[in-house]
C-alpha cells in the first residue's frame, strides 16, 4: 500500500493572506495527503521545527507580501543546517516572475503563481517527491 | 382580470412556449447562477414584486430604509470621492505618490501601512526582516508621519488610514501632525479601518485578544465623538471577507454581524448610540457581477437600517444611514493577460456607482503581479473619471431601482443575510462565532467551491481557464527596494538618539498606568506620540498588559 504524503502548508512572515494557502490545504487533503497548516506569522525557524517535528514530505509555502526573497530561502537553509535533504519545498504566491531564478537556486523547487489549479501542484508534489512514497 | 393575473396568464404561456424551444434548442447551461452562485430565473417580471411594499422597503434617497441611497440627491450633488489605497517604500515615497495622484485629480488620501506598522512592530524589529516597505509605508513613528504628509494641508484632504490593531496610534500621530500645520481636530476628515473582528477572520493583522482590542475601538469612539468629531472613526469591512472568498450574502451578514458587536461593545462602555453611531462608516467588495453586486449594496443599506433602528433604538437618521467605501475586487484580477483587469475594474466600478458608494479605490491592472506602478494606477482613477464624466450612470440616483430582476435579488441578499445574523445571534455573537470559528469555515467553504468550479470549467475566468494565451514576463513592474529596511533602522537609530528619552518613559509609564486601568487610552496615546515614542515601542506596552491573539486555525 502507498504510503500517505505528509504535507506541511506554512505562512511565513507577517501576510495575513491565507486564502490560497488554505484552499491548496484543502485541495492536497482531497487529493490524499495528510496536511498540516501552520496558521499565519510563521518565522523560517517555527516553520522548520514543525517540519521536523511532524516529519513531513513537502513544505509548502505562502507568500503575498512581496517578502519571499528573504524568508523562502532563510527556511531551505535552515533545512539544510539541519541535515534535512529529503523534504521537497515548494512556494507559491505573489511572486514576480524575475525573482524565480533565484529562488530555485535556493533550493524552492518549484514556485506556483496566481492562478495555478491546484491539480498542477498536486501533480508536482507526487512526481517530484524526494522520499519514496 | 386584474394587471396581476393577465401578467400571470402572459408569463404562463411565455413559460410554455420557451419550455418548448428549449427541449429543442438547450440553453448554454443547465442551471445559471450569480457570482456568489445563487441560482438566476430566466426572466423577472411584476411577479417578482409581490411581497415588497415600496414605502416600506425601498423608499425614498436619504429616508429609511436608505435601499436607494444615504444622500437626497447623491451624485448630483457631488461625485463620490475617488479615493486611491497607496502607499509604499519609505514615507519620502508615498509622499511623492500622494503629491501625483492628488496632482491627477483624487480627491481623498487612502494610506496604505507595510505590515510590521500594521502589526505594531518597528522597522528594526526581528519580525519585520525583509516585509518593510513592502506592502505599504513603513511608519514608525511622527517623524515618519510628518514626512508623510510634508506639503499636503490635512485641512483640505480627507485622508483613510487602513490600519486595525494599532489605530489609536496612528490616529494620534495623524492629529499631531495636524497640530503642528496648525490644523486643530475638529477640522480633520478621513477614517481609521479600526475594525479588528473581520482581522481575526480574514485579514490576519491582528495584535491583541478580542476584549482588550474592542476597548480600544470603543476608547476611540468615545475620544473622537468628543475631539475629532467629523472623523470616521471605524470602517467595518466586507472587503476582505469577501477577498477571503465569501459570497455577497455572507459579506453584507458577517460585516453587519461585526457592526452589531462594535454597537454593542460602545453601548455596554457607556455611550449613547447616537453621539457615536453617526460616525460609523462600512466598507465592500465590488465584483464582477454587477447586478448581483449592486443588490448587495442596496440591501446592506436596509439591514442596516433596521439592525439600528429595531434592535438598538437608534434615533438620529446619520445613525441609521450606511455609508461605505468600495474597492474593486482584486480577487479577481488575473496575473494571465493582465489588460483584461482593466475591463473587470470598469464593471466594478460600475457596479459601485450604482450601487450607491461613496467612496471608491479602484485596482490597478498589474496587482496580481506587484504593486501598481503610476501608469497603471492613473488608468484606474481614470476609469472612475469616465464612469463620472462619460457614462452617464451618475445622473440619476439608485438608476437599477425598479428592475425586476435587481429589486428580487436586493430582497433576496436582505433575507440570506438577515439568516446569517440570526445564527450569529444564536452563537452569542459575533465574537463568539468567531472564537468558535464559524464565520471562517463558512468563508473557507465558499472560497473552495469557488476555485473547485474554476478548475472544473464550470466558471469561467478569462485568459485563465479558457482563451489563454502564451505570454512572456510582464516587464515595468513596481519593485521596492530592499535597502528601505535598512533606511528605516537607521532612522529610528538617530530617532532614538535625539529625542528626549525621559519624556518617553514618562509618557510610556502612563499608558502602562492607563491600560492597566479603565482610562481612556487615546489622549495617553497621543502624549507618547508627541514626544516621538515609536509604534513599536507604544504596542508593546499594550502587548504587555494586554496580551496577544492566538488565532483559531480552521481547515
Amino acid at each position: 500500500m502507498e504510503r500517505t504524503i505528509r504535507v506541511l502548508v506554512a505562512k511565513p512572515g507577517l501576510d495575513g493572506h491565507d486564502r490560497g494557502a488554505k484552499v491548496i490545504a484543502r485541495a492536497l487533503r482531497d487529493a490524499g495527503m495528510e496536511v498540516i497548516y501552520t496558521g499565519l506569522r510563521q518565522t523560517p525557524e517555527q516553520i522548520v521545527s514543525a517540519a521536523v517535528q511532524e516529519d513531513v514530505d513537502v513544505v509548502a509555502m505562502s507568500i503575498l507580501s512581496g517578502a519571499h526573497n528573504h524568508l523562502f530561502p532563510r527556511v531551505t537553509e535552515l533545512l539544510k543546517e539541519k541535515g534535512v535533504d529529503d523534504m521537497l519545498v515548494i512556494g507559491g504566491g505573489v511572486i514576480p516572475d524575475d525573482d524565480i531564478p533565484g529562488l530555485k537556486a535556493a533550493g524552492i523547487a518549484a514556485v506556483f503563481t496566481p492562478g495555478s489549479p491546484t491539480g498542477d501542484i498536486i501533480e508536482f508534489i507526487k512526481k517530484n517527491l524526494k522520499r519514496k512514497a | 382580470m386584474s394587471d396581476t393575473d393577465s401578467i400571470k396568464k402572459g408569463f404562463e404561456a411565455y413559460d410554455a412556449g420557451v419550455e418548448k424551444s428549449v427541449a429543442r434548442f438547450p440553453e448554454r447551461k443547465k442551471a445559471f447562477v450569480t457570482g456568489s452562485k445563487s441560482p438566476v430565473k430566466r426572466l423577472y417580471t411584476p411577479l417578482d414584486d409581490a411581497g415588497r411594499d415600496y414605502a416600506r422597503d425601498v423608499g425614498f434617497p436619504g429616508e429609511y430604509p436608505y435601499t436607494r441611497g444615504v444622500q437626497n440627491t447623491m451624485y448630483r450633488g457631488r461625485f463620490w470621492t475617488m479615493r486611491q489605497y497607496a502607499g509604499f517604500s519609505t514615507a519620502e515615497e508615498s509622499n511623492k505618490r500622494y503629491k501625483f495622484l492628488l496632482e491627477q485629480g483624487t480627491t481623498g488620501l487612502s494610506v496604505a501601512f507595510d505590515l510590521p506598522t500594521q502589526i505594531g512592530y518597528d522597522s528594526d524589529h526581528a519580525l519585520s526582516q525583509g516585509e518593510v516597505g513592502k506592502v505599504g509605508v513603513a511608519i514608525d513613528s511622527l517623524a515618519d508621519m510628518e514626512i508623510l504628509f510634508d506639503g499636503i494641508p490635512l485641512d483640505k484632504v480627507s485622508t483613510s488610514m487602513t490600519i486595525n490593531a494599532p489605530a489609536s496610534v496612528l490616529l494620534a500621530m495623524y492629529i499631531a501632525v495636524a497640530e503642528k500645520q496648525g490644523v486643530t481636530p475638529d477640522k480633520l476628515n478621513g477614517t481609521i479601518q479600526n475594525d479588528i473582528l473581520k482581522e481575526y477572520v480574514a485579514r490576519g493583522t491582528y495584535i491583541f485578544p478580542p476584549s482588550p482590542s474592542m476597548r480600544l475601538i470603543t476608547d476611540i469612539f468615545a475620544y473622537c465623538s468628543k475631539e475629532v468629531p467629523a472623523w470616521n472613526t471605524i470602517s467595518i469591512s466586507g472587503y476582505h471577507i469577501r477577498e477571503a472568498g465569501s459570497t455577497a450574502s455572507q459579506e453584507v451578514a458577517f460585516t453587519i454581524a461585526d457592526g452589531i458587536a462594535y454597537v454593542d461593545a460602545a453601548i455596554k462602555a457607556g455611550l449613547d448610540v447616537d453621539d457615536f453611531a453617526p460616525r460609523l462608516s462600512f466598507f465592500f467588495n465590488a465584483h464582477n457581477d454587477l447586478f448581483e453586486e449592486v443588490a448587495k449594496f442596496r440591501a446592506a443599506r436596509r439591514v442596516w437600517a433596521k439592525v439600528m433602528k429595531e434592535r438598538f433604538g437608534a434615533k438620529s437618521p446619520k445613525s441609521l444611514s450606511l455609508r461605505f467605501h468600495t474597492q474593486t475586487a482584486g480577487s479577481t484580477l488575473t496575473a494571465q493577460q493582465p489588460d483584461n483587469n482593466i475591463v473587470r475594474v470598469a464593471i466594478q466600478t460600475l457596479a459601485a456607482v450604482l450601487g450607491g458608494t461613496q467612496s471608491l479605490h479602484t485596482n490597478s491592472k498589474d496587482e496580481a503581479l506587484a504593486l501598481p506602478t503610476e501608469d497603471s494606477v492613473r488608468i484606474a482613477l481614470r476609469t472612475q473619471q469616465i464612469v463620472a464624466y462619460e457614462s452617464g450612470a451618475a445622473e440619476t440616483i439608485d438608476p437599477l431601482a425598479g428592475s425586476y430582476y435587481v429589486e428580487s435579488m436586493t430582497d433576496r441578499i436582505q433575507k440570506e443575510a438577515e439568516a446569517y445574523i440570526a445564527t450569529i445571534d444564536g452563537l452569542g455573537g459575533a465574537v463568539k462565532a468567531i472564537e468558535k470559528g464559524y464565520v471562517q469555515q463558512e468563508i473557507q467553504d465558499a472560497a473552495y467551491t469557488y476555485q473547485m468550479d474554476v478548475e472544473s470549467g464550470e466558471r469561467v475566468v478569462v485568459g485563465v481557464n479558457k482563451f489563454q494565451i502564451e505570454e512572456g514576463s510582464p516587464k515595468g513592474l513596481l519593485r521596492v527596494d530592499p535597502i528601505v529596511g535598512e533606511m528605516q533602522a537607521a532612522k529610528l537609530k538617530e530617532l532614538r538618539a535625539k529625542r528626549d528619552n525621559k519624556a518617553v518613559e514618562k509618557t510610556l509609564a502612563a499608558l502602562k498606568a492607563g491600560a492597566e486601568g479603565d482610562a481612556n487610552l487615546m489622549p495617553l496615546i497621543l502624549d507618547a506620540v508627541k514626544v516621538y515614542a515609536t509604534l513599536g515601542e507604544i504596542c508593546d506596552v499594550l502587548r504587555a498588559e494586554f496580551g496577544e491573539y492566538q488565532q483559531k486555525v480552521i481547515l
